[in-house]
């Protein structure tokens, strides 16, 4: 007898060709793949150092001259280099508070499903509670008793923002728990540790893995905001949040200094959002069914 | 006669109904309802009903999946019915169970050699070398070649996935195996390779089953003891030539009148079966019962010996 069915990459090959029709999560994609290399090459894309002051230089228009492609701001500073620097950061707080996030609300999720009962209670009622206070209300409570920091940002958003993701996880374990292989596990003696991790969360990861690319969207416009209030991360040291705060009182005259940043930001976000989408619908359960 | 294997007293599996929103007790689901059952090494036991019955209920509870409410389970002597997880470790390894879908006992993340390496790595047997040579070995028992470790579930047909299923609960060396219509979801012509396999293993090992299943045919193959079940409660145990030729209990006798080409004229029962959670007063049985007496509707038969080994709960029939 033998096994009549596809090679192991099989599976993967379908998600990879489901994805690649998707065009918009193909354009997202590659955008992030871009954003991930310019932040990763900063200091060899740059011109310039990104703290550099040349008062004699300040206010140049992009497309000016080569010196500097993107112009310079109020301090006479490289707009392109503070671009990519303040990528490198905006992105670092994206993923760091995206993992915070992830495997916060993976582990309370897959707690509150699989144990029930009260524990879930609980769980989920703290979950309710943390969703009754606006997101940047606790960022702001957090960043006055936190002195900014890149890594504290990133922990301070992931640390207030993994509650959905917890939501998703735990409704995905309550349906897998009642599969027969998890029956299967507990008749062969499987500790409640090895069903959670090994047999159910393997199974859950594609709800995660869409939470957390989306989640990596919605932190860097957290830390925009935070930044934007000036909460966030602090000077000179550049992000995409406090380039829009410093281009804020010459908007009036020299709009491209915030249209720059906040470009980048929304360029950031999309490319995010539609990967999510695209690798949700290329790993979605119902359509993963087999024949 | 010596001491069985396993051996079931007045179990009993209550689930409570709870109101949807302050979650008091409303009701109770009599899910099993104070069964006897034993089952001697190497014997295969079959457990039959309709839907609803009750017979999944009884294996998983027999198996510590489920807590029971009342009732000894005694097995290899020693009653595990109220064991804690570290007491009834040794337990797991004696008694496995394959489930009746083959699509979901799997994990469709694992390989077939991760979940054939499970046992031996949760009751840490052997080390990772060696674990590869017996998931190879495993295979080879239940017919499948050994490069079946290195792929998904999803790669399989429903057949294929059973015997994988049979394998992981060879894998501990059990001393019995409940078989939850291990069957019934497979073609009928995958229906005999999968019988003859368990037949076989059963042969060569010396495994004792229950085989739970609602087809009388595939019953009449397997069971050397049959015992009915209906709403909760065992109406009737026999050796299978006993029950296939001389079922007392009217609902033996209606079960059997619907197998096809029996020869028998047909029985067939009016109205449905009851609710779990409110079963009819006496015997479970005597509102669709074709020779129900006032005293069937008030008091619950006791099971009776008529021959050796079959036993039958019911009023109006007399030993």
């Amino acid at each position: 007898m033998s096994a009549a069915a596809a090679p192991p990459e099989g599976q993967v090959g379908r998600i990879w060709a489901r994805f690649r029709r998707h065009r918009l999560a193909l354009a997202g994609g590659i955008v992030v793949a871009l954003l991930l290399a310019s932040a990763l090459f900063a200091p060899v894309f740059a011109p310039q150092d990104p703290t550099l002051l040349d008062t004699a230089l300040r206010f140049r228009t992009p497309f000016a001259d080569w010196a500097h492609p993107l112009g310079t701001d109020e301090l006479g500073r490289d707009t392109l280099s503070r671009l990519l620097h303040g990528g490198r950061v905006s992105l670092t707080v994206g993923l760091v508070a995206m993992i915070t996030t992830v495997a916060t609300g993976a582990f309370i999720g897959i707690t509150a499903g699989f144990l029930g009962g009260w524990v879930d209670t609980l769980l989920m009622r703290f979950v309710d509670t943390m969703l009754c206070f606006p997101q940047v209300f606790l960022l702001l409570v957090v960043a006055a008793f936190v002195p900014p920091t890149l890594l504290s940002i990133s922990l301070v958003i992931g640390l207030t923002s993994w509650m959905e993701v917890s939501r998703i996880v735990r409704a995905e374990i309550l349906h897998l728990k009642e599969q027969d292989f998890v029956a299967a596990a507990r008749a062969l003696g499987a500790s409640r540790a090895r069903i959670m991790f090994r047999e159910l969360l393997p199974n859950a990861a594609a709800p995660i893995l869409v939470a957390a690319t989306l989640k990596v969207a919605s932190a860097v416009l957290m830390e925009s905001y935070i930044s934007y209030l000036g909460y966030g991360v602090q000077p000179p040291l550049a992000s995409w949040g406090n380039m829009l705060t410093n281009a804020q009182g010459y908007f009036d005259t020299v709009p491209w200094l915030a249209i720059l940043p906040g470009a980048a930001i929304t360029l950031t976000v999309m490319g995010f959002n539609f990967l999510g989408d695209g690798l949700r619908d290329a790993l979605d359960p119902r359509l993963r069914m087999d024949p | 006669m010596a001491e069985p294997l396993l051996k079931v007293s007045g179990l009993e599996v209550h689930f409570p109904i709870r109101s949807p929103f302050l979650q008091r007790r409303i009701g109770t689901v009599r899910a099993v309802d104070g069964i006897d059952l034993d089952v001697a090494r190497g014997e295969t036991l079959a457990i039959v009903g309709e839907s609803g019955c009750g017979k999944t209920t009884t294996g998983k509870a027999i198996l510590r999946l489920i807590d029971s409410t009342a009732g000894s389970i005694h097995f290899g002597g020693e009653d595990i019915a109220r064991h804690g997880a570290a007491a009834l470790a040794p337990f797991r390894r004696r008694m496995q169970i394959v489930f009746q879908d083959p699509y979901a006992s799997l994990n469709p993340r694992m390989t077939v050699g991760g979940i054939l390496a499970a046992p031996f790595d949760i009751h840490r047997i052997g080390v990772a070398q060696d674990r590869a040579e017996r998931v190879a070995a495993l295979l080879r028992t239940v017919g499948l070649p050994p490069e079946a470790a290195r792929r998904y579930p999803h790669e399989f047909s429903g057949g294929q996935r059973q015997r994988i299923g049979i394998a992981r609960a060879l894998a501990l060396e059990p001393e019995l195996i409940i078989g939850d219509e291990p069957v019934s979801a497979l073609d009928v012509s995958i229906q005999a390779q999968i019988i003859n396999l368990m037949k076989r293993l059963q042969a060569d090992r010396g495994l004792a089953y229950i085989m739970i299943s609602h087809n009388l045919a595939v019953v009449s193959h397997v069971a050397d003891r049959v015992a009915v079940m209906y709403l909760g409660r065992v109406v009737e145990t026999a050796p299978r030539e006993e029950l296939f030729f001389r079922a007392q209990h009217p609902y033996t006798q209606a079960l059997l009148s619907a197998v096809p080409g029996r020869g028998r004229s047909r029985q067939v029962l009016q109205g449905d079966v009851p609710s779990p959670a409110r079963p009819p007063t006496g015997c479970h049985f005597h509102p669709r019962c074709p020779i129900a007496q006032t005293r069937c509707a008030e008091e619950a038969p006791a099971s009776r010996i008529l021959a050796p080994g079959h036993a039958v709960a019911c009023h109006m029939v007399s030993p």
